[in-house]
């Protein structure tokens, strides 16, 4: 199912724990701002998703599998922190646990480990929770900058859930929505991420500096990420421009949600995405359009996760028939 | 001849079990056990079924030419699925409701067509009886525990009772159909590793 | 594997289907009456359910076809007492909900407020949109009349409080609802 590619095998100085501190790295300036606007809280969501995660990886590879510990490779960090991210700030400690044992247990080592698992373990514990518990997981917590003891209740829907709600085409509703469109954050704040949301979803500012960072370092290309926000980008001004319907308004919706979080740093990781340079475009073109799909045409406010997981199932079949070319054969 | 009754009872239930052991009949099993008596109605259903079919199958296994023995053995089959589920209808309503599509299913349920094939048309008719009635229970003892364990994690209740208030978060995903399957991939794993222990 | 004759494995199947046939034949006798039986003490316990006046007829057995306010056909149940309507139920459905349709039982004062509704049939999430059917939504629903501008779920501009994290069915139940209400305005207004 799974092929390694052919000779050469270059030798480098790059191992897997020097590129997971390099995403570890890029992933910072997202902690600080989710620290900065959900405060204590965060903190906690954060701490206790890492700690887990390393936990329950050390704990199965040492007692149930009485394998090699692999907790040293950094990937249960990362994958610890990408859960958090993927979580409100008011989540109970408990089910980030349950969480965590998912995303660890299930996701990845019951499929072999890492480089073994097919879907994007952060993501299937987030599926897992959303699914589980769907009442925790929509409730967002207002940001609040600099109180760091924020442990508030107040709750804030999201860009998008205010969005979902608007329902145009009836007439008895449009006061409602004009309220609701009141709410709506301008585009400076969903920047920044002065909104409501998942902890590491909210500020665009600092997910597009731990981009670049990984670009300068090499970790990443520039293709997943281009293409996955470009095709949705594309499809929702098309919608946009034909139906004048505020819904499909392309920058709200691009700045708001988990979309450049899931494009940045969960459609590129190396396992779970494709190997070549042609069928990474097919990946995140296809992310791009289950995306648009499932966030206007189904019951779910947000469709990043499911489109990530979707493609990952592809991957092993866009491998297949986006063969890398064989060193020392002409291009085509 | 008392070892083999012993062995034909109890092989269903543990070493050859049809649900956790030979992983036949999947469909009923993750498809009705959201809750412990679901699976119960279920399991007890099916074990009813094949030991009609078990005996009947194996009193006319003389008389049925080889070639045509799969259609004659469905016909039978068939018949005694219909009449549990008009039973069913007529007398215990709820269960039927809950059960809903998967009792016609039982006809293509692949452990009943399995031991008619594998056993009963080799077996004389008190063996055939028992080899039912220990297929049947081990099959019900799986639905059972499977459903057990959806209900009390994905709807923090057994048998119906409720044991978490109004206010606790059970966790839902179990009682939903990918729920079904991480349950029955857990459940595998500890019914083997005690069974080889 | 020996060879048989065609008119033997003819001979054979046909037995074991007139075998088969006649069994079934049987029981189908023996179970339809109970089954009947059951069926009709499942609507009208539903139907008890929902009306809250007094009534000593059968409403199922005088159950009617009324139209519907655009298109189809709803079932109504008349709650008598004595020879005199009391009250109403009616079956209604939407196709809206999360699960695909949802089928309910709604009973009406004969002014048109609702007395109370039950669920007959649904595919909603359990412990999530099945709780449409729970008192706490439920009783909302008593005493109001379903007047268009406020019958709406809260994030809709409405009254309505919608069961938390199902809106959708919480929309769906209100819909059908809606459907019913609609009906028996204008079989009403036409009597």
């Amino acid at each position: 199912m799974f092929k390694i590619s052919t000779t050469p095998h270059i030798n480098s100085p790059v191992t897997t724990q020097s590129l997971m501190r390099d995403v570890l790295i890029a992933l910072t300036p997202a902690i600080i701002v989710s620290l900065l606007m959900f405060g204590i809280n965060a903190l906690r969501v954060l701490l206790t998703s890492v700690a887990a995660c390393v936990m329950f990886e050390y704990l199965i590879t040492r007692y149930l599998l009485k394998a090699k510990n692999t907790t040293s490779d950094l990937s249960a960090v990362i994958t610890g922190v990408l859960l958090a991210f993927n979580l409100p700030s008011s989540m109970p400690t408990w089910m980030i646990l349950i969480g965590a044992f998912v995303a660890i247990g299930i996701a990845k080592i019951a499929f072999g480990g890492l480089g073994k698992n097919i879907f994007n373990p952060a993501l299937v514990g987030r599926v897992f929770l959303f699914i589980s518990f769907p009442v925790q997981m929509t409730q967002w917590p207002k940001p609040d900058f600099l109180s760091f003891m924020n442990t508030d209740t107040v709750t804030s829907a999201t860009t998008l859930g205010i969005l979902k709600h608007i329902d145009v085409s009836s007439s008895a509703t449009i006061k409602a929505s004009q309220v609701s469109l009141t709410e709506l954050p301008n585009y400076w704040q969903m920047f920044i991420g002065y909104t409501g949301g998942c902890i590491g979803e909210v500020s665009a500012l600092a997910l597009f500096i731990g981009l670049v960072y990984m670009l300068l370092r090499r970790v990443i290309t520039w293709h997943i990420p281009f293409y996955y926000v470009a095709t949705f980008f594309m499809l929702t001004a098309i919608t946009w421009f034909n139906t004048d319907n505020i819904h499909f308004e392309p920058i709200t919706n691009i700045l708001s949600g988990g979309l450049l979080l899931g494009a940045f740093f969960m459609a590129t990781d190396y396992v779970t995405s494709p190997m070549t340079r042609q069928g990474q475009i097919i990946f995140a073109v296809g992310c791009g359009i289950l995306t648009y799909i499932i966030r206007f045409y189904s019951a779910y406010p947000e469709g990043v996760s499911f489109a990530i997981l979707i493609m990952n199932a592809f991957v092993p079949l866009i491998d297949k028939f986006t063969p890398q070319r064989v060193y020392g054969t002409k291009r085509k | 001849m008392k070892q083999t009754s012993y062995k034909n009872l109890t092989r269903g239930i543990i070493s050859e079990n049809p649900t956790l052991v030979m992983l036949l009949g999947m469909c009923p099993t993750l498809g009705v056990t959201t809750t412990a008596l679901n699976g119960l109605g279920m399991g007890l259903a099916t074990l009813f079924v094949l030991i009609l079919s078990n005996t009947a199958v194996s009193l006319v296994k003389n008389f049925i030419p080889a070639t045509i023995r799969i259609p004659c053995y469905i016909t039978i089959i068939a018949s005694f699925v219909t009449i549990v589920e008009l039973l069913m209808t007529a007398y215990f309503p709820s269960i039927h409701a809950a059960l809903g599509i998967y009792i016609p299913l039982i006809v293509v349920n692949c452990i009943i067509l399995g031991r008619a094939e594998a056993f009963a048309a080799h077996n004389n008719v008190f063996q055939s009886l028992l080899d039912a009635l220990g297929m049947g229970i081990g099959f019900t003892f799986a639905l059972v525990a499977l459903g057990l364990i959806r209900e009390i994690l994905g709807a923090g209740a057994a048998f119906g009772y409720q044991f978490i208030g109004e206010d606790g978060y059970p966790i839902l995903m179990f009682i939903m159909p990918p729920g079904a399957f991480l349950a029955l991939a857990g459940l595998i794993i500890l019914f083997n590793k005690l069974r080889r222990e | 594997m020996k060879t048989t004759s065609l008119t033997r494995l003819i001979l054979v199947m046909l037995v074991v289907a007139c075998g088969s046939a006649a069994l079934l034949g049987f029981v189908y006798e023996i179970t339809k009456a109970p089954i009947q039986k059951a069926n009709d003490e499942k609507e009208l316990a539903a139907i008890s359910g929902v009306i809250l006046e007094e009534f000593n007829n059968n409403p199922f057995k005088e159950r009617t076809l009324i139209p519907g306010k655009h298109k189809g056909q709803l079932t109504l149940y008349p709650a008598r007492k004595d020879g005199k309507i009391k009250a109403v139920a009616i079956k209604t459905s939407s196709d809206k909900a999360f699960g695909g349709k949802i089928e309910l039982i709604v009973g009406f004062f004969l002014d048109g407020t609702i007395s109370g509704y039950q669920i007959i049939s649904s595919k909603e999430t359990p412990g999530l949109g099945s709780k449409v059917s729970d008192a706490k939504f439920s009783e909302q629903f008593i005493g109001i009349r379903p007047k268009k501008k406020t019958f709406k779920v809260k994030q809709d501009g409405g009254e309505i409080d919608a069961v938390t994290a199902a809106t959708i069915s919480s929309r769906a139940v209100i819909d059908a609802i809606q459907k019913a209400y609609d009906a028996y305005h204008k079989f009403s207004t036409r009597m």
